[in-house]
This record gives structure tokens, C-alpha cells and sequence, in this order.
């Protein structure tokens, strides 16, 4: 079984955002790790591996940085990756990073693609989407349960606080969500073993992929405004009850 | 920490999450009820944390005291018991590596790489602690083997783990008469003491060890008979150097919690943060844990390089253990009250700190090596 991870590098979920004179984010000193919906995505790959045999392949878009991620995917215990490291691909731009990996993916057969169905810094949930669309492959989103057998995967999803079953041809795109493992971290001689594991670095031309300008152009970023102290309503259960609902229809108008 | 290396970091990265995951939830309980936790250990076995001093081709990684001092101190930093627990265990595992015999090598080495064995070291006696050639538990001569008789205090790790490298004495002749074994939990004639019930490190076991009319073979004696003094001081050169960071990962817990503690707390209507008499706290652990992690890692690089180690060891762990206690007494003294309760970090590595400036030689003795160096012309 021939597996492709997609995989993208974020902040730290515990990174503190501060942006720069200018309205952009300053990534200076902030810790950088694999999206945590990646990273469920490679365990599930991992286990699959582990149980059907065949070869996880990762595959990233991003600067030279990305590789300490992508690292850290193989020392989990992926067999090879491949990254895209090229200055004309916008990281905002998601069409321009869904062609690249378009290229990768259909530069060589694969079973299954996975990957996160989101990635925390921008919440965007569009990469998936768009090269399902360009690879014309099924698609399955937010998956907490992946079977495969037969040719097809059967995978739960949440759907709308709901669960559903679905069941899918192979080769399909299946983003992880949340409880769908626990990844493992990467042991001591897996992080070792990585350093000699393939890591092909390429650029867009490399795979001959038509970027165009990007058609996504970030302007500014701001911060969302301090959160405001909350109001205390006081007096008699009557009273206050009457003014809870004045001020919810007056003034935070959602009733 | 500012680390360099891409592979420490992602070591350290691994590190870390073990400690946030499976160690810091626990930290406090295990602290109140004095409770060491196998499992906690057989992790750091999976992740290969247990063999990192041990050779590759006994199924170690091999990767030295650089990478030890600094998987060390990350634990430290979260538990200085658990820390302890592997450090023991590193130090039994490199008394094999360096003075163990091949067959010896090959039985015990990839089972403690591995972590499905845990080491311990059994030097200590009840009357003989700095003073450790003054040791009397006997080895007499039997059959094609040892007696041993005899009580060993202190063992951290004691009566968990299952392999202990022990000191014995063989004659009468005060360092020439020492001579050391390796021996199981388990074996007829080997049993441990009570747990104690120690100020800190106390989910780490701390026990005596009792042999009484306990049989070794011959095949368990590690190096020659007589040559045990010369095991312990050897092996003890470098313990001291993960000693040093042991503690070293104290001062960075504590530095860690004063600094968010600082930035939090108000009084007069300011972070207390904002206050330079607690600045001058923050800033005295700062230079403590930079310094203290200089003088580690050239202790670690020399000894990665086969250089002459005894007087950097011995500076390295008694200035460390002094950093650490001093760093966690600020970083209580910044907690104010706060400091003073359980449910803050600090009030334990508090009372952990203090047993580093008394175990693997005292502070006192680290001087009296450091001084008997200089004067033999080692300045
Ligand atoms: C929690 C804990 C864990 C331990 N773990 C282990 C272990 O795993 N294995 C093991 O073998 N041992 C272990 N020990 C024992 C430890 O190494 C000894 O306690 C230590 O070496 C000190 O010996 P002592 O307690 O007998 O003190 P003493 O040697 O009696 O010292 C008492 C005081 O006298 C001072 N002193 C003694 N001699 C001199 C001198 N020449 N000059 C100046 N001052 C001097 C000392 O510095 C100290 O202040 C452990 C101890 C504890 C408490």
C-alpha cells in the first residue's frame, strides 16, 4: 500500500502572534511544528503501513524550515519525503500549493492520500479540496476511523455532531480530524535513523508546474480586540431578568 | 535552551512531550505519595531514552554524555525523581560497558538499552558514605564464587530495578580490597529495606539493600577482584557530570515557573515582574543556568573525548547543585506564599534541589577532589 501524507508546517499551538509594524505576522522566535491534524494524519498512515505493509511518503510545500518538520515525520517512522521549497509558490495563495502538490502526488502511484482536514494557522481547509478536484479522486473529510480492505477504505466522519460511514474507492483523499489516533513522537533512533532517510528537495519548474501569478495577496493581519470586561447584573431575580433581556435585544442585538 | 544541534533538538522535542504528557500531569501525586511508576520508566525505554550512553552494538544509541546531559536536565526540569530513576540506571549501564566482560556485556547491555531491565548502583553503607573505601559488606570466597554479607543504605532505585552493580570488600586492604558485582533483584540472599521517606525526590525509591549469605558466581564479578575502587571513582567521574545537569534541569524548572509566575501575579496594581527587587531574582537564576550549562557541556564534550574529566566533573556537579538550590529558593521566594503550597512546582523542586549538594559525593567532598587536583599541578 503506497501511502502520501500531505503535511504542512505551523506555529506552535502555543505561540504567542505578534505582528510587525506593517500588519504582518513576525515569525521571529516562535517555535514551529507539524499541524496537528498532519500529524494524526501520518500516525494513521504509519498504522496502516505497519499493518498492510507498503510506504508512507510525505510530502510538504514551504521554505527551507520545513525540513526540521518533515524530519520529524520520518523519524515517526515515514519511509521518504519530498518537499517543495520554492519562493514563487505563495503559501497563502492554496491553488498555487494544491497544483504543486498535484505534481508530486501524480508523479508517482498512490493508494491513499491523507492529510489534516485543516491547518491551524490559516483555517483555511482548502488544500484538500482543491487536488481532490485536480487529481479527480474521491474524498472523504474529517475522518475518526479509517478500515481499509478490498480496494476501498470505509471511514467514519463527523459530520454536524453526528457520526457517518462511508465507504470509498481507492485511491481516495482522507483529511484526519481529531480522535482519529494519538500520534506516537518520534523515538530516540527513529530521529536518528531519519537523518538518512531520502528528503528530495524540488522546486515548482522541477515538476513542471503552471503557477501563474498568485491570485491570493494578503494585505494586513490584525489582532482581535481585547476582550472586554463582562457586565454584572444585580438586583431582584424580576428585574434582572427584565434588564438581561433588554440589554440582549438592545445592545448585543442577538435576540 | 539553546540547543544547536538539529538532532538534539528533535531529541529534546521528544523529551518533552513524554515529560508534558506522561510525567507533569502526575508530578504532584506521585510526589504526596511517594510513588514510582514503572511504566513512566518503560517509556523512556520505548522512546530509547535508556540506552543513549550504551553502545550500538548492545543495542544503545551511543550518542554520549552531550546528548545525556541535555535529555537529563529536560527531565529535571519536569522530575527530578524520574531524572534520578534514569540517571542510576545510565550509571549501572556504563559500569557494564567500561569494565564488564563480553559475556556479561552481551547478557545485560541490550535488556538495560532497552529499558526492559533498570539499573541501580549500590555503593553506600550505613557507615560508610564520603568515606566510601571504609565499605565492609563482605565477599568471601566460596566454591567457584562469592558470599556476600552484608547492608548497603541509600540505593536509589533500590528493590525496582532489577540489576545492581554492588560494592563489596574482598581483603582488608582499604582500596585494593574493594571489589564489585553485578547482581539481581530476585537472587537468593538479596533483599531491600523499607522504602524511605525522604524530603524530595520521593517518587524515585530510595532503599537499603540487605545480602545475607548471597552466592555470586564468579561470572558476575565485575573486572578483577580488588579493582572495585577504581570502577567506583571512574564511573563516578562521569555520573557526576549528569549529576551536574541533573540539576541544572532544576534550575530551568524553576526558572521557567518564576518567570510565568512573575508575569502574572499583581500587587500594587503592577506584574510583579515590574519590580526590580524581583528582576534581580529572575535575572540571578538566569545567569546561574547559563553558566551552569557552560560548565556542563565542555565537562561533557571532554569526556565524549576521552579527556581527562575528575576536576570538570566535580566543579561542574558541586556549582550545579548549588545553582539549583539557590534557583529554587528565588523562585519560591517569588511565589511569595503561593511558593510555599504543593499546588505550586516550585515548592518541589525546592526540596528536590537539596539532595544534589549531598548525593554522588558532597558538596565538601566535590572540594576536596577539585583542591587535591590544583595542588597536583592540575590548574
Ligand atoms: C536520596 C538519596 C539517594 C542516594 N542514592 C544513592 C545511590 O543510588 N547509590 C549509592 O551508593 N549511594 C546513594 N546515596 C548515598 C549518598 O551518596 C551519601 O549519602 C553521600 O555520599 C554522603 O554520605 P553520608 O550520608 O554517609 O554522609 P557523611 O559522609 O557522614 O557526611 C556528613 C557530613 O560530613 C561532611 N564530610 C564528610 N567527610 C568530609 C571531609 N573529608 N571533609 C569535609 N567534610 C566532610 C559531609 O560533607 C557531610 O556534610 C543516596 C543518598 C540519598 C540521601
Amino acid at each position: 500500500m503506497q501511502i502520501a501524507v500531505c503535511l504542512k508546517q505551523t506555529f506552535d499551538t502555543e505561540a504567542k502572534i505578534k505582528l510587525t509594524g506593517d500588519g504582518q505576522i513576525d515569525s521571529a522566535g516562535v517555535n514551529l511544528i507539524i499541524n496537528p491534524y498532519d500529524e494524526f494524519a501520518v500516525e494513521e498512515a504509519l498504522r496502516l503501513k505497519e499493518k498492510l505493509g507498503g510506504e508512507v511518503v510525505v510530502v510538504s510545500v514551504g521554505p527551507a524550515q520545513v525540513q526540521e518538520s518533515v524530519r520529524q515525520a520520518l523519524a515517526m517512522g515515514a519511509d521518504r519525503a519530498v518537499l517543495v521549497s520554492d519562493p514563487a509558490v505563495a503559501p497563502s495563495d492554496h491553488s498555487q500549493v494544491a497544483a504543486v502538490l498535484a505534481k508530486v502526488l501524480q508523479s508517482e502511484p498512490f493508494d491513499l492520500i491523507l492529510s489534516g482536514w485543516v491547518a491551524i494557522d490559516d483555517n483555511a481547509a482548502q488544500v484538500p479540496a482543491r487536488l481532490a478536484e485536480k487529481l479527480n479522486l474521491p474524498q472523504v473529510n474529517m475522518a475518526v476511523k479509517i478500515e481499509i480492505g478490498g480496494g476501498k477504505a470505509t471511514v467514519t466522519r463527523e459530520a454536524e455532531g453526528a457520526t457517518e460511514i462511508v465507504e470509498v474507492p481507492l485511491p481516495a483523499i482522507i483529511t484526519a480530524q481529531k480522535g482519529l489516533n494519538e500520534p506516537r513522537y518520534p523515538s530516540l533512533k527513529g530521529i536518528m535513523q531519519a537523518k538518512k532517510k531520502e528528503l528530495k528537495l524540488l522546486t515548482a519548474a522541477d515538476l513542471g508546474a503552471e503557477l501563474g501569478a498568485s491570485q491570493v495577496k494578503i494585505l494586513q493581519y490584525s489582532l482581535p480586540p481585547a476582550r472586554q470586561a463582562g457586565k454584572k447584573i444585580e438586583g431582584e431575580p424580576v428585574d434582572s431578568a427584565r434588564e438581561l433581556a433588554r440589554l440582549l435585544r438592545e445592545e448585543a442585538k442577538v435576540i | 535552551m539553546w540547543v544547536a544541534d538539529e538532532q538534539q533538538r528533535a531529541m529534546l522535542d521528544t523529551v518533552r512531550r513524554l515529560c508534558d504528557r506522561d510525567i507533569r500531569p502526575y508530578v504532584q501525586e506521585m510526589d504526596e505519595k511517594a510513588e514510582f511508576r514503572r511504566e513512566i520508566f518503560n517509556r523512556f525505554g520505548e522512546l530509547g531514552l535508556t540506552g543513549i550512553l550504551i553502545p550500538e552494538e548492545y543495542g544503545g544509541l551511543e550518542l554520549g554524555y552531550s546528548t545525556s546531559t541535555l535529555v537529563l536536565a529536560e527531565i529535571a526540569s519536569v522530575s527530578a525523581a524520574y531524572a534520578v530513576s534514569i540517571m542510576v540506571h545510565w550509571l549501572c549501564a556504563a559500569a557494564i560497558t567500561t569494565f564488564g566482560t563480553e559475556d556479561q556485556k552481551q547478557e545485560y547491555l541490550p535488556r538495560l538499552a532497552s529499558g526492559e531491565l533498570m539499573g541501580a548502583w549500590s555503593l553506600t553503607e550505613p557507615n560508610a558514605g564520603s568515606d566510601a573505601a571504609s565499605l565492609r559488606t563482605a565477599a568471601a570466597h566460596q566454591d567457584d564464587g562469592y558470599i556476600l554479607n552484608g547492608t548497603k543504605s541509600f540505593i536509589s532505585n533500590g528493590g525496582a530495578a532489577d540489576v545492581y552493580v554492588a560494592f563489596t570488600r574482598t581483603s582488608a586492604d582499604r582500596y585494593s580490597g574493594i571489589t564489585a558485582f553485578i547482581i539481581e533483584k530476585g537472587w537468593p540472599g538479596v533483599s531491600f529495606g523499607k522504602k524511605e521517606n525522604k524530603m524530595g525526590i520521593r517518587a524515585c525509591d530510595t532503599r537499603s539493600m540487605i545480602f545475607e549469605d548471597c552466592y555470586v558466581p564468579t561470572s558476575k564479578r565485575l573486572h578483577e577482584e580488588g579493582q572495585g575502587f577504581r570502577v567506583a571513582m571512574t564511573m563516578m567521574d562521569a555520573g557526576r557530570i549528569n549529576n551536574a545537569a541533573l540539576t541544572l534541569g532544576i534550575a530551568q524548572g524553576a526558572m521557567r515557573e518564576a518567570v510565568k509566575y512573575a508575569q502574572e501575579r499583581e500587587q500594587f496594581g503592577k506584574k510583579i515582574g515590574d519590580f526590580q527587587g524581583v528582576q534581580f531574582m529572575l535575572a540571578d537564576i538566569k545567569v546561574g543556568v547559563e553558566t551552569t550549562a557552560a560548565i556542563v557541556a565542555r565537562a561533557a564534550y571532554k569526556k565524549d573525548h576521552g579527556l581527562p574529566v575528575t576536576a570538570d566533573a566535580s566543579v561542574a556537579k558541586m556549582y550545579s547543585a548549588d545553582v539549583a538550590m539557590r534557583a529554587a529558593e528565588n523562585a519560591v521566594q517569588i511565589h511569595g506564599g503561593y511558593g510555599y503550597m504543593k499546588e505550586y512546582p516550585v515548592e518541589q523542586f525546592f526540596r528536590d534541589a537539596k539532595i544534589f549538594q549531598i548525593t554522588e559525593g558532597t558538596n565538601q567532598i566535590q572540594r576536596v577532589i577539585i583542591a587535591k587536583r590544583m595542588l597536583q599541578g592540575e590548574v
